[in-house]
């Protein structure tokens, strides 16, 4: 191992002189670059372009790049079409109470497993990493006939309650690999001045974890605010839909007076799309640090 | 050793009852494994009321006739008869599935890996690069398909209208029996191939390094040379790690094809996935009985890609660290 070191470090003190030098091959790189760019752009463009156009335009033949005059008042109609608000309002609420589960229940959960010892810890861990690998498929059916038999069939519940008893494999996975990279001193300091073992959790592991939390929140917001499978299967009426399914109905609302519903379907997916592209642009650095982790240490 | 599984060394007195319970040696470390276990609670009950209890339900309902609303009825293994001889759309669910993966899988692979290595030279706006890959990812699957009907559309959609500037009569898309199940495959390489994978990859890549590429070049390596001996041998755990996941997701196809068909699994069922087909008898016909046996069936055939893929890859992935 030493002696392959060596011969690396000398090999490497002769290439400094040839290092990375920017050559045509570069510069041609752009062309590929650019051409994927515009291939995953240009939906996004097309998308806003078609949701501002008028109902006229927006069928016409051949189709006009942009609209003639922005016509902002689609989106003002996507809420006169649908009920649109109550939709997100009801996405807010799944959103922000599975995102504080799983927040709060994970991080507990991962403290248990990064910092005592007890019989089954490591099995319990063993099992907690083979949910991941199981399919929705399997526990989705005897999940949604224990929520029938409670009765709570086309309510929220079954959308975020199960986050809050852990908040599931991966995000307790994250925090466990993050906590163990803080010092154990800091917990034993604070045994000796007498600190109940949660109080340590709170008042010094938590603030520590907030980037590792951070990125619990952000995977969580996403996830939850795309989840289509889950809805479809437990809420069955317009008032308690969210987002995503409410969006998917949309497209089946029938054509009245006239009215296409192309340009409001293009104005209602902009709005759903735009939060959490906005929630990545705001947070980008957690976000990226978690998927990584996910791959590296998975 | 120093675990300590062995009684004290005294020999008279044993440990604490309560510490041996919970695997310690003392009163007080077993104090501490009690405060272990009722910070673990909420995910205990998690684990029993949503994963282990439903796996075991779901096993026992396979065998049993159940609509949710009258009693569930034992019939032995008559569901899994029916699925494999009964069932009309049993395997050709199983096919399109598998007609899927196979496109989806090794495209979304390689193609994640590209977008990786030309984000990997870091030339000036990488990170606008980046970013715009990217943005598909975060694009809700239902937002996804809705957009991608739109410029499917056969009559006005871009791309029709183009091919038809060019002289080409482009196909019916999502509409034709034909063309339908390409047009998924499109439609969510374009939502993942920039996404979680290319991350990945993209840390893998950032990992190999920078000696081993300037030894192989002072050995007059060609750049090829240098991919296929350097780069792809020190990415392989990232490569295989990818590939895992790639296969169950590509398995699972399920929300595109659901929302583009409104789930009624296109012209012809060319859209109808096996995930789409445990959830039809589950959630239309409340034939949750067959619907639970298909789910087992799911689950040993994702099982056993992965075991395969696991045994495979002996012979192709390489951990720099030894044996891990």
């Amino acid at each position: 191992m030493a002696m392959s070191e060596k011969v690396f470090a000398e090999r490497a003190a002769r290439a400094v002189g040839v290092g990375r030098r920017r050559g045509v091959g570069d510069l041609l790189l752009y062309v590929p670059l650019i051409i994927f760019a515009i291939i995953f752009v240009f939906p996004f463009f097309w998308s806003v372009s078609s949701s501002l156009k008028p109902p006229d335009e927006i069928l016409s033949f051949p189709p006009t790049l942009l609209p003639s005059v922005p016509r902002w008042s689609n989106y003002v109609r996507v809420f006169e079409r649908a009920p649109f608000a109550r939709w997100i309002l009801n996405t807010i609420i799944v959103v922000v109470l599975a995102t504080l589960g799983a927040v709060l229940s994970s991080s507990l959960v991962a403290y248990s497993f990064a910092r005592f010892r007890y019989r089954g810890r490591d099995l319990l861990f063993m099992i907690t990493l083979g949910t991941m690998m199981l399919p929705a498929q399997v526990t989705l059916i005897p999940q949604y006939i224990l929520w029938s038999k409670l009765g709570f069939v086309n309510t929220l519940l079954p959308l975020f309650v199960p986050q809050w008893f852990g908040g599931g494999a991966f995000n307790i996975f994250l925090l466990r690999q993050f906590i163990l990279t803080i010092p154990r001193e800091f917990d034993e300091a604070a045994i000796i001045d007498g600190a109940s073992r949660f109080h340590i959790f709170r008042a010094i592991l938590l603030p520590l974890c907030v980037p590792a939390l951070m990125t619990v929140v952000i995977i969580s917001f996403i996830a939850n605010w795309d989840d289509y499978l889950t809805p479809l299967v437990y809420l069955n009426s317009e008032m308690q839909y969210t987002l995503a399914l409410g969006l998917s109905l949309f497209k089946n609302y029938p054509e009245t007076g006239g009215e296409p519903l192309q340009h409001l379907l293009m104005a209602a997916s902009v709005m759903t799309i735009l939060p959490p592209v906005l929630l990545f642009f705001i947070a980008q650095r957690y976000f990226v640090q978690g998927i990584v982790m996910s791959g590296i240490k998975g | 050793m120093t675990d300590g599984v062995l009684p004290a060394r005294t020999g008279r007195s044993t440990r604490p009852l309560l510490a041996s319970l919970v695997g310690v040696n003392t009163m007080m470390q077993a104090r501490d494994a009690l405060w272990g276990y009722v910070f673990l609670l909420p995910w205990i009950i998690g684990l029993v009321v949503f994963f282990l209890g439903p796996i075991i339900l779901s096993f026992l309902l396979s065998f049993t006739k159940y609509d949710v609303i009258t009693p569930p009825q034992f019939v032995g293994l008559a569901n899994y008869e029916t699925a494999f001889t009964g069932d009309d759309l049993f395997w050709p669910s199983l096919w399109r599935t598998f007609e899927y993966s196979i496109v989806v899988v090794p495209v979304g692979l390689f193609g994640s890996l590209l977008l990786a290595l030309m984000l990997n030279r870091g030339l000036p706006g990488t990170g606008f690069f980046r970013t715009a890959f990217f943005l598909s990812t975060l694009t809700p699957a239902v937002a996804l398909a809705l957009l991608w009907s739109w410029i499917l559309n056969p009559d006005i959609g871009p791309i029709n209208v183009a091919l038809r500037a060019i002289g080409i009569p482009g196909p019916g898309w999502l509409a034709d029996v034909h063309w339908a199940l390409p047009s998924v495959i499109l439609i969510n390489l374009w939502g993942s191939m920039g996404g979680n994978t290319m991350l990945i990859f993209l840390a893998g890549l950032q990992g190999v390094p920078q000696e081993l590429y300037e030894a192989a070049a002072i050995d007059g390596a060609s750049g090829w040379a240098r991919f296929r001996h350097v780069t792809l041998p020190m990415i392989s755990p990232t490569f295989f790690f990818n590939l895992v996941l790639g296969v169950i997701g590509a398995l699972k196809v399920f929300t595109t094809a659901f929302v583009v068909t409104g789930g009624n699994g296109g012209p012809n069922y060319a859209l109808w996935f096996f995930a789409l087909h445990i959830y039809q008898q589950a959630f239309s016909f409340f034939k949750m009985g067959y619907a639970s046996a298909l789910a087992w069936i799911f689950v040993v055939i994702l099982l056993a890609f992965t075991y395969f893929q696991v045994v495979l890859s002996r012979r192709w992935v390489y951990y720099a660290g030894g044996d891990e």
